[in-house]
């Protein structure tokens, strides 16, 4: 099966930012989608440490140590870009006033429940930061993940087996291997990258997704 | 006259009694308050409840203070960094308690102390494992969970300004926390990078006025 990079899986869900969109981007792969958003586009990313329109990587030497993104990554300001604290950003989030949260994800269930902040490992310390108030306020949000775990497991499935994040959340899932809209009537593959067929897809996800029209 | 300076960072914290609850503001290395972390290192009160985003990495901050097994109990979101051994270390030992917390709900939690609220109702966490146990409500159709304020007996934050009033400014995203730690705990101790006049901050930058703050320490580049 042809599995996508996490540079292309980033750059490919970056073209399903609209122009003029408020975007949240979680930690791991999903900051990369910032580098792929097609030039011309006016996008104002938030940071959950309280800043709006975060720009990119400081060159070296010019790294203030209280502008780092939820990475903890320095970060710069873009202009008109502005500060505020922690309750404040969040109110953005829960308020619904950013468009995209981009998330990555252990699980994905097909009614698009979300997982991403605990595992069944006891001994391995849960962090949530904050998966759950982006999952509940983000107007849409957009699960980028690899489609199989390390050993091949299944992500998407029928019901999560670890804990939620978010129950009904999830508007779009891409992965390696294809792009599923979670809809009222299923997981509908809207694309299957090249190479890859619907059967190989199915046979890789933990529950019944629907073919791509034709 | 008002004047809430302090002479030093080990002088502003020694009312910490053992057991104390204690915010410390910051977000990752941001904002934090590095030298009134390690003056209560030095103070060396134990059984603490040290309500943070983080849980520090390496050697630094929190970390110290998990090292040295000054802590009891962590109330955060966000416990697990690149590098944050002493956390992990003492979790899985299971020498240290850890209550989880959405970070916007952690933030709430705090405001709602610091402005006089009972609590608030938030669709955050709703249907999971974070609303097990709490009282639950549909509002206008959709779910919501009830929190509880959470305050603390010391809030110890990090300005980038402050004058001998504790009106505070901030530089960048060092802001964070430290605002709503301010407002939420009994005694609120602010290390500023600079002490400055009554009348040197602009009144439009002050982001946590003066009213929330009770020491004002000068920050002794002790780390």
């Amino acid at each position: 099966m042809q599995r996508l990079t996490p540079e292309q899986m980033a750059e490919r869900l970056a073209q399903d930012i609209p122009d003029g969109s408020y975007v949240n981007l979680g930690i791991g792969m999903p900051v990369m989608v910032a580098n792929f958003v097609p030039e011309g586009r006016d996008v104002i990313y938030h940071s959950e440490n309280g800043i709006l329109g975060v720009g990119p990587t400081p060159a070296p030497g010019t790294e203030d140590p209280d502008l780092i993104n939820a990475a903890k990554q320095y970060v710069t300001l873009i202009k008109g870009g502005c500060f505020f604290d922690t309750a404040e950003s969040f109110a953005m989030m829960r308020g619904g006033h950013l468009d995209i949260a981009v998330l990555g994800g252990f699980q994905v269930s097909a009614a698009g429940d979300l997982a991403n902040w605990a595992t069944d490992n006891e001994k391995y310390p849960p962090a949530v930061g904050g998966a759950m108030d982006l999952s509940v306020g983000a107007k849409a949000v957009y699960v980028l993940m690899r489609h199989t775990t390390k050993d091949g497991q299944p992500k998407i499935l029928d019901e999560c087996s670890y804990p939620l994040t978010g129950a009904g959340v999830v508007r779009r899932i891409y992965t390696d291997l294809a792009v599923i809209e979670v809809t009222d009537a299923g997981l509908q593959v809207v694309e299957l990258h090249d190479g890859n067929s619907f059967e190989d897809v199915q046979a890789a996800t933990g529950t019944r997704l629907l073919p791509p029209a034709a | 006259m008002i004047d809430k300076r302090i002479a030093s960072m080990r002088e502003a914290l020694t009312d910490v009694a053992p057991g104390s609850a204690v915010m410390i503001g910051g977000f990752g290395s941001s904002g934090i308050p590095f030298e009134l972390i390690e003056a209560l290192r030095q103070h060396g009160a134990g059984d603490l409840t040290i309500i943070s985003n983080n849980a520090g990495v390496a050697e630094e901050g929190i970390a110290a203070l998990l090292r040295d097994r000054l802590v009891r109990k962590v109330v955060c979101s966000y416990p697990r960094s690149q590098g944050s051994i002493w956390f992990e270390r003492l979790f899985e030992e299971g020498a240290i308690e850890l209550e989880l917390i959405p970070q916007g709900t952690f933030a709430e939690r705090m405001r709602a102390a610091g402005a006089g609220l009972g609590g608030f109702f938030t669709p955050t966490g709703y249907g999971t494992k974070m609303a097990e146990g709490k009282e639950t409500r549909e509002i206008d159709g959709r779910g919501y969970v009830l929190e509880h304020p959470l305050s603390a007996d010391f809030a110890l934050v990090r300005a980038h300004k402050g004058d001998r009033w504790g009106n505070l400014a901030y530089n960048t995203a060092g802001r964070n926390f430290n605002p709503v730690m301010a407002m939420a705990a009994e005694v609120t101790v602010a290390e500023v990078e600079h002490l400055v006049e009554l009348g040197d901050l602009n009144p439009e930058s002050v982001a946590t006025p003066g009213v929330f703050v009770n020491r004002v320490v000068a920050q002794e580049g002790m780390n």
